[in-house]
């Protein structure tokens, strides 16, 4: 096989085939990533931090240990993390003032299970302060702009691990995925983007935005890759008791056999309306044909409580995340202001309110609100029980079809600045990614054509049942297969 | 007028785990500030609760000795406040399901030894993290998170108590029952327990309760009764001079003897309680609960009733050998070993419990098997060795046990129960002490005792006193 | 839903106490003027009948997960300190608090 000039433009696996070859060495696969970031990370904005040094020790560690006869998918693979994972002794701002100049002192669990792999952590990637915004324009840092249009957003949170991924300063990534992160800006940027089911992978050490929605998941060009790094990071994890000890199958294998002959789709109403582009529904529906044709059976189904889903979210997130956030205050870690009076008070005071962005504190007030006395019943215990509904629509709808198919994003990438001003608008944009994670439900992004005027890169979600990861991979797989034929 | 108390006590509980609630950090008062934490301790991004299983066995186990219903689903909340002594600013608690509903104990009226009973109602139970722990100094205060995340079970009353020293009765019950099941050693230097109270009183006649004060930040069950009492005379007078008690949370100062209202803050807080999403819930079937159940030791009345029956011994005596678990254990094995149940109980409530005393240390730390004393216990039985001599030895191996029979051989301080050895000291003593002789003859019968103690100061303490008391009545009435 | 809660009764400086932000009175407007219409949309919620419907609490619906009361280790004492604003040898420092 011969390989490219620019090592960033390939894939996981054809990388570790070259690897496994001798063709190529970790250190020289990871030093053309870093090369690949040096020549574009000014213009587009993808990483945040890269730690060139650790990131070629750890790759030249990764060649003696295939020297010893190891081997591993992911072993020599080098791979970019979000900046909300913890990483040993690399910062971990998660986009904000308040944790700048953190260094974490503990691995994440998936950060040490790509460790035991042998993969290559190779920097830290942008995305919106601790996960809040679908722009990764709320970053405390930088912008990162979408390799496919620069003048448009990556769309977010994980904006710098799709942008990595899409404009090729890396192989994969790591990102998170509380009501969109993941899927959202994989389809913006036409990469792949994978949210587990909730209690698929650790959470452990991965800085929490909302609790019960939260998973890690994989930003990859290739539904095979996505599947590769889920077998590395899922599984059971006794620091994380919401990880659940369910068995992991070889999602690679899986990807590889993918079919959609007799796969029954779902395709909800609801997520073809106005207020979809119709561009957008266009390559979706597009996408659903070529499926058909390969075999799919194709049933209109109904996800009555859609509509709802939004409001739930940004209740239940909100609320979770006002006491997740509670915690950087500024006497353990973190940006400290006490002003001229010092005292607990203004060290609290100052140290949150210059230390958090406009739309944390947004999201914060807006948490501490709905769960505050008088207003609990009103707003959150209502929100809850909305929740259920929402998951009973998946249950049901699952007890028909195998899969469901619709667009990630009813549009496609916004301009920059776009949304800032408007956060309700703003919020609106992840109607089709956050019922999944009410559901608990796993859900891929993969890249189905460009809209016809502006070509941009639209997104095709498929969604399937809790801890049904190995069928979601198959049908995506093939779905990937028949968009490329 | 007269008023009626009501007293509410909110007793935390430290469980005797060997980790936190939440973590794998070992608990320990001892070791340097901030050496006994980790990520969840410190709440680190990132960091996530994980729960300790013994920490809910304990707190179902204490449940089940009080009397409480189990419940069968259990949650965890988030009790949302800022303080720096609480790492992630919310404390993890339960508030909607708590692990134990309703229970009770018995204490006797106003806490007067032997009067009638009355039944102190238990509201809840659950189970929450304990908080870090802020120094003060000069100029600034730091905090050591070694204490954060210990697991406290919170034991809530109904306000069912009606005087200070009911209070006392119920802590002193609770501690008991506690430190009987092993869940807790309840030491109160240690900050083991400590209770918040709450407090109204009422004119007589009048059926709803009064206005509730709460009251934090004592450390002692005499710093609880000293506050109390402060409280009600407090209250007492505002209402005879026609005021109104103002609901609210007062401070204890222990220096001062007063109470001191702490207005603004406490007041302010809106907790904002929801359930912790990072902690899954807990379902406790019956078969689990029957289980645990099965672990339970006799509770303190019962083990009394059982003494009294099964050994014959006293009921005050089985009170006071059954009051601590770990006395009771030790009055049971120096039976087990050989001795009998009568003497072992005279023993241990006479010259073991004062030698304990003595030398300031618990049943637990003492190095006196109880196999030895009722090695020694049977010496005497078997009129080995006479009563004095059993003393002495007691004495002697208290303090770092050792083997009474090789002693008694070793020093040859077996009793002489030889009649002719014994006739010959007694012989003897009558023949040097003619006035005793004379006395006792003329009718004073405790002469005798004075002849006996000269027998057995010629025998060096060896002679059987009973031997010696009969042999010179026979030799005397001659 | 509580008849009286409406989108204006945000009381922005309560939830500002409540959070420890320290906002001027025209941050404070600002969040005012855009939290008001997301609330009113989340109020859409209202026209859900939810009565008798269990709510979700958690991620999955699983229950019983617990760990063994086994010692671990603790975090190197200078690594618990290594990333505080202010400490000495043993402890977090801050501010004088004053009860």
């Amino acid at each position: 096989m011969s390989l490219p000039s620019d090592l960033a433009t390939l894939t996981v696996a054809a990388a570790q085939d070259a690897l496994r070859a001798g063709e190529l060495s970790s250190v020289e696969l990871t030093q053309g990533i870093l090369d690949a970031i040096r020549a574009k990370n000014d213009a587009l904005g993808a990483y945040l931090t890269v730690d060139a040094e650790g990131a070629l020790r750890v790759a030249a560690d990764a060649d003696r240990r295939r020297k010893n006869g190891e081997d591993h998918d992911l072993l020599g693979i080098p791979i970019a993390i979000k900046d909300l994972i913890n990483v040993t002794g690399q910062p971990c701002t998660c986009a904000s003032k308040i944790l700048q100049g953190y260094v974490a002192p503990y691995d994440a669990t998936v950060i040490a299970h790509l460790r035991e792999a042998g993969a290559v952590p190779c920097g830290r990637v942008n995305m919106d302060e601790f996960a809040m915004g679908a722009s990764t324009e709320h970053s405390a840092y930088q912008i990162t702009r979408n390799p496919a249009a620069p003048d448009r957003v990556p769309g977010g949170s994980s904006g710098g691990s799709a942008c990595a991924v899409a404009g090729e300063l890396a192989l994969a990534s790591l990102g998170t995925d509380t009501g969109g992160s993941i899927r959202q800006p994989a389809s913006f940027c036409g990469c792949v983007g994978l949210k587990p089911s909730y209690g698929r992978v650790s959470r452990y050490g991965v800085t929490a935005f909302a609790s019960s929605l939260d998973q890690v998941g994989p930003l990859t060009k290739t539904v095979e890759d996505a599947a590769i790094l889920l077998r590395t990071i899922a599984g059971a994890d006794p620091h994380d008791q919401t990880c659940l000890d369910r068995p992991v199958p070889d999602y690679r294998a899986a990807a590889r056999a993918g079919s959609l002959r007799g796969v029954k789709i779902g395709v909800p109403r609801e997520y073809f309306v106005e207020g979809t582009d119709p561009e957008v529904m266009a390559q979706v529906r597009h996408g659903i044909a070529l499926a058909e044709k390969a075999g799919a059976e194709i049933h209109e189904i109904s996800l009555p409580h859609t509509e709802y889903a939004i409001a739930v979210y940004y209740i239940c997130a909100t609320a979770e995340a006002s006491a997740n956030l509670a915690r950087f205050d500024g006497i353990r870690y973190g940006y400290r202001e006490v002003g001229p009076e010092p005292s607990i008070q203004s060290l609290y005071d100052l140290s949150r309110t210059h230390g958090f962005g406009p739309e944390v504190k947004r999201r914060i007030l807006l948490g501490t609100y709905v769960l505050s006395s008088g207003y609990y019943d009103a707003y959150y215990n209502r929100a809850l029980k909305a929740r259920t509904l929402v998951r009973r629509d998946f249950l049901e709808a699952f007890r028909h079809v195998d899969a469901i198919f619709c667009p990630a994003s009813p549009t496609p990438a916004f301009p920059l600045n776009s949304t800032v001003n408007n956060p309700l608008q703003a919020y609106l944009c992840d109607a089709f990614t956050i019922p999944a994670n009410l559901a608990g439900i796993c859900g891929i992004s993969i890249p189905c054509g460009r809209t016809a005027t502006l070509n941009l890169p639209v997104g095709l979600q498929i969604l399937a049942p809790a801890f049904a990861e190995e069928r979601l991979l198959s049908i995506a797989a093939a779905c990937e297969r028949e968009l490329a034929s | 007028m007269k008023y009626l108390v009501s007293i509410g006590l909110e007793t935390h509980v430290q469980l005797k785990t060997d980790t936190k609630m939440f973590c794998g950090c070992r608990l320990s008062t001892e070791d340097e500030p901030n050496t006994n934490v980790c990520p969840v301790c410190l709440g680190l991004p990132g960091a996530l609760p994980r729960m300790n299983a013994k920490a809910v066995r304990y707190t179902v186990m204490s449940g089940l000795m009080l009397g409480c219903e189990i419940s069968r689903y259990a949650e965890f909340d988030r009790k949302n406040y800022f303080y720096p002594d609480m790492s992630k600013n919310y404390q993890i608690s339960q508030n909607g399901h708590p692990l134990c509903i309703g229970g009770g104990v018995d204490i006797p009226e106003d806490g007067r030894e032997g009067a009638p009973m009355r039944h102190i109602r238990i509201n809840h139970i659950h189970l929450e993290e304990d908080a870090a722990k802020i120094n003060h100094y000069a100029r600034h205060s730091g905090v050591d998170y070694n204490r954060c995340g210990t697991p406290l079970m919170e034991i809530v009353s109904e306000p069912d108590l009606s005087s200070p020293d009911e209070a006392m009765a119920y802590l002193l019950k609770l501690r008991q029952i506690l430190v009987y099941a092993g869940v807790s050693d309840c030491n109160l230097e240690d900050g083991n327990m400590r209770s918040d109270v709450n407090i109204s009183i009422r004119p007589v006649g009048q059926e709803k309760l009064g206005t509730k004060v709460e009251i934090k930040n004592m450390n002692t069950f005499k710093g609880i009764h000293a506050a109390l009492e402060y409280e009600i005379a407090r209250q007492t007078e505002i209402l005879n001079q026609g005021g109104v008690i103002i609901q609210e949370t007062r401070r204890w100062d222990g220096d001062l003897g007063e109470t001191f209202s702490m207005r603004s803050k406490e007041n302010a807080h809106d907790y904002r309680y929801f359930p912790e999403p990072d902690m899954l819930p807990i379902e406790l079937s019956e078969e689990q609960i029957a289980q645990w159940r099965a672990l339970l030791p006799e509770l303190p009345e019962q083990k009394r009733v059982r003494f009294c029956e099964q050994y014959g011994i006293p009921a005050y005596d089985a009170g006071v050998l059954s009051a601590q678990l770990p006395l009771a254990n030790y009055f049971e094995a120096v039976i087990a070993a050989g001795a009998p149940a009568k003497s072992a109980s005279n023993w241990i409530m006479g010259d073991f419990l004062r030698l304990l005393g003595a030398a300031g240390i618990e049943v637990t730390d003492c190095k006196l098997k109880p196999e030895t004393l009722a090695a020694l216990i049977l010496l005497v039985e078997k009129r080995t060795i006479n009563m004095p001599t059993a003393k002495a030895l007691l004495e002697e191996v208290f303090p770092e046990g050792g083997d009474p029979e090789a002693l008694v051989r070793e020093r040859g301080l077996a009793q002489v129960s030889d009649t002719g050895a014994v006739e010959t000291f007694a012989r003897q003593a009558i023949e040097a002490n003619p006035k005793p002789v004379a006395e006792y003859k003329a009718g004073k019968a405790a002469s005798l005792q004075y002849l006996v103690g000269q027998v057995m100061k010629l025998s060096r303490g060896k002679a059987n006193p009973k031997l010696a008391g009969e042999i010179l009545a026979r030799l005397l009435a001659e | 839903m509580n008849a009286n809660a409406s989108a204006s009764d945000i009381d922005v400086a309560r939830i500002c106490e409540l959070a420890h932000f320290c906002l001027s009175e025209e941050e404070r407007d600002r969040f005012q003027k855009e939290l008001e219409p997301i609330v009113a949309y989340v109020r859409k919620l209202t026209e859900l009948d939810l009565d008798g419907v269990e709510p979700t609490k958690f991620g999955q619906p699983v229950s019983n997960v617990l760990r063994e009361d086994i010692v671990e280790p603790s975090l190197a004492h200078d690594t618990v300190l290594a990333n505080a604003p202010d400490a000495d040898e043993n402890e977090f420092r801050m501010p004088k608090i004053v009860e």
